[in-house]
């Protein structure tokens, strides 16, 4: 085992290969920035170039832009509340508002930061774990799949605040009914398309998310361009500030409970690298949900203090989403190295590359 | 004017669960289908009657989240003239193509959100439209469908 670590890190250290990281990363940031561009537009733009290289060097800049993509989609998330991925959007609950509060630097930075952290901690769990863990995404059957879904919505509970439960699960039914647009899976029976071909494929997550995000939050600023208080937020958000991470921040991030309390052992980064990572490994999910469950697990770990200020401009509420997608992204290559299992929509390609 | 959105927002939901359960009881299933247990129907018809639950549960129940709303800061007028603009946008991309349709709707934002510097509304309609096109259609080979710019000759 050592042995072939060591020869994978020979050639990943090779100027060439770490020369292609940089190019992915930078060309996936640049695209996930756009809204509506993924990781999927990114990898499939980067397919032609591949077929010069040899397979290791294909692979090495296919991860980085999936990585950069994930990533990117954060930015305009944080700074204009629109995801650019749909694993972005739990970023935008906590990042827009600090935004708004004049410290997108800074939330930007902590973007970075859990980003990197989320995505090396992964790829040391990928390095050992990948083998054992190749089976357990195998075994995952239908019944499985319901029951994570089951898990993903009831994570609905964790987000919506005090009395607003009602609130939470009339969306949840919303998201649904919208989901069931289109061809039904198992009959092939069109439902609610009116004739239309355009909805025969259904309406798409990201169209979804823009929508609600971009399209609502556009409509606001015009409605309260003249309120002085809305003005007060514009006006905000056209400030970067400063992208220095304070003490206390850093100490949010890694070490959410005071240290003499019995579950301090308990650090938000690593936490959410974990869960991002597991959710990752399964195939069909992936960082959406990672992120998603990563937010609602970090609302009901952290104080109450710390909790009321969830929705508000929480450095956990968006260091754990942005954890958990960037370790979801390492989770994904788990079916995929070991078992070439593409059934994930953006490793398709790398399994291309790869063969 | 205090307003509870949330009480608004709830009936409009209702009335659209009500419209989602009507037609999930229109959907044609196959003959053999018709009386499985689990069909095309059965998971619509249960977000029908789960939709009227939460939304006439939210209904009834007394909620005390209402917010006061200062109708003289709100822009209705132009809001509501950037939702049609939206919306006669939407109708017309696939007709007439993105480069034309995408222009026109920036330039007319622009128009009724108050701004009169023309050579700058023109610089961030027509040309950055155009750049960007170029950008996702040239570059990335993503394929914007554009008949208008087919039937002048631009586009192949």
């Amino acid at each position: 085992m050592i042995e072939g670590i060591l020869i994978g890190l020979t050639t990943a250290l090779t100027f060439q290969n770490i020369l292609m990281v940089m190019v992915g990363c930078f060309f996936g940031t640049i695209i996930g920035m756009l809204p509506g561009l993924g990781p999927m537009t990114a990898i499939a733009l980067m397919i032609p170039i591949t077929y010069g290289f040899d397979p290791a060097t294909g692979l090495i800049l296919m991860a980085g832009v999936y990585y950069g993509a994930v990533f990117g989609g954060s930015t305009s998330s944080i700074l204009l509340n629109a995801p650019g991925v749909p694993g972005t959007v739990a970023t935008s609950f906590d990042g827009y508002p600090m935004a708004q509060q004049g410290k997108a630097g800074k939330a930007l930075a902590i973007a970075a930061w859990s980003s990197f952290a989320g995505g090396t901690l992964s790829a040391i769990y990928l390095l050992f774990m990948a083998p054992s863990l190749s089976k357990v995404s195998l075994s995952f059957r239908s019944p499985d799949y319901f029951a994570l879904m089951i898990l993903g919505l009831t994570a609905i509970a964790a987000f919506s605040s005090k009395g607003q439960f009602l609130k939470a699960m009339m969306m949840v039914v919303l998201g649904l009914m919208l989901a069931s647009v289109g061809q039904d899976s198992l009959s092939d029976i069109t439902r609610f398309t009116f004739n239309n071909m355009n909805l025969t494929d259904g309406i798409s997550f990201v169209l979804v998310v823009m929508a609600t995000f971009a399209m609502s939050e556009a409509l606001t600023i015009i409605l309260k361009r003249n309120d002085p208080t809305s003005a007060a937020k514009q006006v905000s958000l056209t400030e970067l500030g400063s992208i220095k991470i304070n003490k206390e921040e850093r100490t949010k991030m890694y070490k959410t409970i005071p240290r003499n309390d019995p579950t301090s052992a308990a650090k938000q980064v690593p936490r959410s690298s974990v869960i991002g990572f597991l959710i990752g490994v399964l195939p069909g999910a992936g960082a959406t949900i990672a992120s998603f469950l990563a937010y609602g697990m970090e609302r009901n770990v952290v104080s109450d203090e710390e909790k009321e200020k969830f929705g508000k401009g929480s450095v956990n509420g968006l260091s754990a989403p942005e954890t958990a997608n960037n370790a979801a992204c390492s989770g994904s290559f788990v079916p995929m190295l070991t078992l070439g299992n593409s059934r994930k929509w953006n490793n398709s390609c790398n399994v291309r590359v790869h063969s | 004017v205090n307003i509870n959105t949330t009480k608004i927002i709830s009936l409009l939901f209702f009335i659209f669960s009500v419209f989602y359960l009507y037609t999930a009881y229109q959907i044609q299933v196959f003959a053999f289908d018709e009386n499985a247990p689990f069909n095309a129907r059965t998971f619509p018809i249960y977000l029908g009657y789960a939709g009227l639950f939460f939304s006439g549960l939210k209904l009834i129940l007394p909620d005390p989240n209402t917010i006061k709303v200062e109708h003289k800061y709100l822009e209705y007028k132009k809001t509501g003239i950037l939702v049609i603009i939206a919306i006669i946008y939407g109708a017309t991309i696939l007709k007439v193509g993105y480069f034309l349709t995408t222009s026109l709707f920036l330039f007319a934002s622009y128009y009724f959100l108050g701004e009169r510097r023309w050579i700058l509304m023109f610089i961030l309609s027509f040309p950055f439209v155009a750049a960007f096109m170029y950008l996702l259609h040239g570059v990335l080979n993503i394929y914007l469908r554009d008949p208008f710019l087919q039937s002048i000759g631009v586009m192949g």
